[in-house]
């Protein structure tokens, strides 16, 4: 076995692991590791630590800070470790410090001189572990001092210290890209290293290149191709191969590399169709390594020009991960089909079926991955039953980040597509009821000024129409209890404008309400604010109408109560109630005019009423007013900083700080030589210069156009809520590619409103397929004019494995380590008996059971009382593993969860190796390493690590 | 392109291994570490292998009583993280010969040093098994 002397450490140290890996709690584990913190702390404060001693007690400390504890007086002794002779203890003592501590710790700086040190051995090796400390340990202000050693060792003869250069390079870049802004160079001049380590871990730092300046690389193109050619032709050693696979690690990255190198780039994508189109044809489709290959040319095809035969392919081998059974496959093809919707949406139609699957299914991260593809393909036609469903899945779950985002996208594409009044303000009323306090302010702000402005068209019925739905639904909700605070916000606004508008409610019974909330939610001042204002609103327009006004008793009372408030906020508005109520009726029709909210206030900037006032004091003799600009003597100090204009401000001093360079603001594109830039900063400066003061001018007249645009009308597509602004100014949670995906969605729906829908074909789906599924397909996709290719029986047979799933889960939710309840198709087990390879091994059974005396008898017990357990269905297998120390004693097939047990677990003995839970096939066999695995066990039980049996108290730890 | 973290973990939510690759205070990773492993045990075998978890997507594997984690980027290959961390564990499984729990408990420092060797920065750097291994054994066998 590879680990020589593999148990020959201390007697202490085997105790420590064998204790740490039986503990049964988190408390005993805590108590374990305190003690041994205590030990540690003794020992290593002793002067004379031997030297062999020193290393053990270092991993001891990673233990330590591995479990959740401090153990920061062991630190120094970790730096101390990185100067010892010995390159495993160096190694280790490297290691221990990027686990301990961050860049920007104290103890760093001890150990610069070091590395430093380490970098010029004579040793590859230590060469190698000073590069690794390299990219953990040096900040930016340390890189200096390691930089001219790492760019030498760009050089090195040995591929393994040219790799790691290039690797602390990259880490450089990361940290501070101007300071190897110069040597970018040798990441192109790398790509071409005879080694192919090299060159594979060059494509990092590429990839981060192309990814921020796109335009300077674009002349790699062609070596990005043949090298993934090269690669796929399996041109390189037989050692990157992975389960057949010629480097796909490698492939998957160049993939990644071309599609930001084709992205809209006819010319440049054109090199790459036929490679792209090789590896879609050799991919192995039933490996998982193979799918991930096929997948990243997915993306790559997604994003780079569109060529047809490259999207067939793309498409096909997307129905083939939507058809899987793998929830990894389908997960896979629910996103690859995201990114192939941008170019052709007609092919999420084909899937539609299997997509509502997925949605449907109980998994949640596919239940997630599926909702953003529905995000994707929201239009008018079919946002109801999508935000419909978003909702309900909103209200369903209790992870609040992901709440705000869909709560956040629904209100988005609420705003963009909504039908009619009436749905978009049930469908708000629902989202700020279930989550109002988790959606941003402005969505709020915005919601009301809808309300306020209608659609846009001059159609005053539908907007009143709007005003008083929402009046309605407001009135009907407002008494449940317990309503987030900022849509109490939008309820007492909208009632205070326009409760009473058509007239169906008296003032006296919306007052009522109102004075309900503020008694309520009394905690609440935004509310109390928002409430007196609209009583003040209300009363106003009573008064207006001529009306006499009684005040209800309970307002009066609120507005005592209120005018002795703490918050002078809540006074104020009191007292102006109060005061409003006394004045004649002209005046508080100019006060409060009734629906004006949307009525811009002009505001008298030149202050011309006072003209009167100040004429009257001049001719008594007052002195007349000299601005302040052309008094005598003042320094010209505003001066300078208005006029901060290029040609200026060579006259006077300059007080904002030089800008830096920025080579990337070159107008030359993809010249590599950018040392040249370098020496001549002087044009560049001036260059950058005139940008920014170029770059202001369109934003503020674009946002000063947009800010009209708010006040004045909303006249926008037909039926289009909101504006694209609001979009992408107002939902900064929303990851930034949704600004991306607004665009194409807005693309998407301009040429399906440009395309006549057939409305025959609506309903006209498969005929074998449940009903209730095609009309939520037909819903969901519209027009299905493609049927689905699926037959009945395939589909309900997917169907039915989810929901054994979903049963078991609703059963045993949390406890994974519940025997299955046997599941349609069991994956690959360890334990799985009906595996050929384990029967064949079966002649081997003897050494196991030679094995037997060896174990002592309580464990002989459990095993029996195991075998006992499931003999019912593996009779034959525990007898196999009777030799084995588990500590398995429920039933549960395919998990040996002892600590003698192997990972890759009992088949491995019969030679081959299956992973739990995959379904990917059987990934390579090797020779049977039987005795090896026999006297590693016998060792173990010697040694008495007794396995641990379950941990029903550590779960209660964990899960509450 | 980024891995953030490698975690392995064994059934009882116990830490074997973890190795983080931007800094995190003890208390944030005691945080992290609880939350994942909770979200990830009680997931079926039948679901999907990733689960999303704040801003990171998690990609995760059992291998008998260990499972082994690793947090990604939102933009990352999620089956070629699955096979990474296969690709991991033949890896110690050549090694170890028939790598079991223990072994990565007794050789810690070997188990983050071939870790060490395959992830740079964040990065899948190596995948040839022998290219991990050689500096590992000719370190051993120098001391």
């Amino acid at each position: 076995m590879g680990s020589q002397g593999g148990f020959g450490q201390s007697k202490e140290f085997l105790d420590l692991v064998k204790s740490i890996g039986e503990s049964r709690s988190k408390s005993e584990e805590d108590r374990i590791v305190l003690s041994e913190i205590e030990t540690l702390r003794r020992r290593l404060s002793d002067p004379d630590v031997p030297k062999r001693k020193i290393k053990e007690y270092i991993v001891r400390l990673v233990y330590v800070e591995m479990l959740g504890h401090d153990a920061s007086f062991g630190h120094i002794y970790a730096v101390k470790m990185t100067h010892d002779d010995n390159l495993l203890s160096k190694r280790t003592g490297y290691l221990a410090v990027t686990l301990f501590l961050n860049e920007d710790h104290d103890l760093i700086i001890l150990i610069v001189n070091t590395i430093q040190k380490d970098l010029r051995s004579d040793n590859y090796l230590v060469v190698c572990v000073a590069l690794n400390a390299v990219c953990r340990l040096i900040n930016e202000e340390t890189i200096p001092a390691v930089l001219p050693q790492v760019v030498e060792l760009l050089g090195h003869p040995k591929e393994a210290v040219r790799k790691k250069a290039i690797m602390a390079l990259h880490r450089f870049y990361q940290k501070s890209p101007s300071t190897v802004s110069h040597l970018v160079s040798n990441f192109r001049k790398k790509l071409c290293d005879n080694d192919p380590g090299v060159m594979g871990a060059t494509l990092c730092p590429l990839f981060d290149l192309v990814t921020t300046d796109v335009n300077s690389y674009k002349d790699l193109v062609i070596s990005f191709v043949s090298i993934l050619k090269q690669v796929a032709e399996h041109r390189l050693p037989k050692t990157y191969d992975y389960h057949q696979m010629p480097a796909p690690f490698i492939q998957i990255k160049l993939l990644k590399i071309l599609a930001l190198l084709g992205s809209g780039d006819k010319q440049a994508s054109e090199k790459m169709y036929t490679v792209v189109g090789d590896i879609f044809r050799k991919c192995d489709t039933t490996s998982n390594i193979g799918n991930a290959v096929l997948y990243e040319c997915i993306c790559c095809v997604s994003c780079i020009y569109p060529n047809t035969k490259l999207l067939e392919a793309a498409a096909e081998s997307i129905a083939k991960f939507l058809k899987s059974d793998s929830h990894n496959l389908k997960y896979m093809g629910i996103d690859a089909l995201g990114r192939l919707i941008k170019i052709n949406l007609d092919i999420a139609e084909q899937h539609q079926l299997a997509v509502i699957d997925c949605l449907e299914d109980p998994d949640d991260t596919l239940k997630r991955k599926t909702f953003e593809l529905l995000y994707k393909m929201t239009k008018s036609s079919n946002v109801e039953v999508i935000v419909d469903r978003m909702i309900d899945y909103m209200i369903s779950i209790n992870d609040n980040h992901y709440k705000t985002e869909i709560a956040s996208r629904c209100v988005e594409l609420a705003e963009q597509f909504a039908p009619s009044n009436q749905w978009f303000i049930q469908t708000m009323n629902r989202v700020f009821e279930h989550a109002g306090d988790l959606v941003n302010i402005k969505v709020v702000h915005n919601l009301m000024r809808l309300i306020a402005e209608g659609f846009g068209e001059d159609d005053e019925t539908a907007d009143s129409q709007l005003r008083s739905s929402a009046v309605e639904s407001y009135l009907r909700i407002m008494s449940d209890p317990k309503l987030p605070s900022v849509f109490l916000q939008v309820i007492c606004w909208v009632l205070g404008e326009y409760g009473t508008a058509d007239g169906k409610y008296s003032t006296s019974y919306i007052s009522g309400k109102l004075c309900d909330v503020a008694e309520a939610y009394s905690s609440d001042e935004t509310v109390k604010e928002y409430a007196i204002t609209a009583l003040m609103k209300l009363h106003a327009f009573e008064m207006a109408a001529g009306r006499k006004i009684d005040m209800l008793p309970e307002c009066q009372s609120l507005i005592e109560e209120l005018s002795a408030s703490h918050s002078t906020e809540l006074q104020q508005r009191a007292y102006e109630l109060q005061s409003l109520v006394s004045l004649d009726r002209r005046a508080v029709e100019s006060v409060m005019p009734s629906d004006a909210s949307c009525e811009d206030i002009e505001v008298d900037k030149e202050l011309s009423f006072l003209d009167k006032h100040i004429q009257e004091a001049i001719e008594r003799g007052a002195q007349p007013y000299i601005p302040e600009s052309e008094r005598s003597g003042s320094l010209n100090i505003s001066n300078l900083s208005i006029r901060d204009q290029p040609e200026v401000s060579t006259q006077g001093l300059r007080f904002e700080a030089y800008e830096l360079p920025k080579p990337v603001m070159q107008p030359k594109p993809s010249i590599p030589q950018a040392s040249s830039t370098e020496l001549v900063p002087v044009p560049e400066s001036s260059y950058s210069r005139e940008s920014t003061y170029a770059v202001p001018v369109p934003t503020v007249s674009s946002s000063a156009s947009g800010s009209t645009e708010l006040k004045l009308r909303l006249d926008g597509v037909q039926k289009k809520w909101g504006r694209p602004v609001y979009v992408s100014s107002s939902t900064p949670d929303v990851p930034s590619q949704n600004s991306e995906n607004g665009v194409s969605r807005n693309d998407v729906s301009s040429i399906l409103t440009s395309r006549p829908q057939p409305s025959l074909d609506y309903r006209k789906p498969p005929v074998e397929i449940s009903s209730e599924k095609q009309r939520l397909a037909a819903s969901l996709f519209g027009a299905s004019s493609k049927t689905e290719q699926r037959t009945t029986s395939t589909h309900k047979a997917v169907k039915s494995t989810g929901q054994a799933a979903e049963k078991t889960q609703v059963a045993k939710p949390i406890d994974p380590s519940t025997p299955k309840a046997a599941p349609v198709q069991p994956p690959p087990d360890l334990l799985d008996l009906g595996d050929p390879i384990t029967t064949s091994s079966a002649p081997e059974v003897d050494p196991f059971k030679q094995l037997d005396g060896l174990l002592d008898q309580s464990e002989h017990a459990s095993v029996l009382s195991h075998t006992v357990d499931s003999s019912a269905k593996l009779p034959d297998i525990m007898s196999l593993y009777s030799g084995m120390p588990s500590g398995q004693t429920s039933g549960t097939v395919g998990s040996i969860s002892v600590n003698g047990g192997h990972l890759i677990s009992p088949s491995e003995v019969g030679g081959t190796l299956a992973p739990v839970g995959t379904s990917g096939p059987v990934q390579f066999s090797k020779g049977p390493n039987l005795k090896d695995a026999l006297s590693k066990d016998a060792r173990l039980s010697q040694m008495g690590v007794t396995p641990m049996s379950q941990n029903p108290n550590l779960f209660k730890d964990l899960l509450g | 392109m980024t891995i953030r973290f490698v975690l392995m973990v064994n059934k009882q939510g116990q830490t074997r291994l973890a190795q983080y690759y931007e800094y995190l205070t003890l208390e944030e990773r005691r945080a992290l570490e609880g939350e994942i492993v909770r979200k990830c045990l009680a997931r079926t075998e039948q679901q999907c292998s990733f689960v999303e978890h704040r801003n990171y997507k998690v990609v995760y594997r059992r291998y008998a009583s260990l499972f082994f984690l690793v947090g990604v980027d939102n933009d990352e290959n999620e089956l070629a993280i699955l096979e990474f961390i296969h690709l991991l564990v033949e890896t110690m499984d050549r090694h170890f010969g028939n790598v079991c729990e223990l072994d990565i408990m007794f050789h810690l420092e070997k188990a983050h040093f071939m870790l060490e060797e395959m992830v740079m920065n964040g990065c899948i750097v190596e995948t040839s098994k022998s290219n991990i291994l050689t500096p590992i054994q000719l370190m051993e066998k120098s001391s």
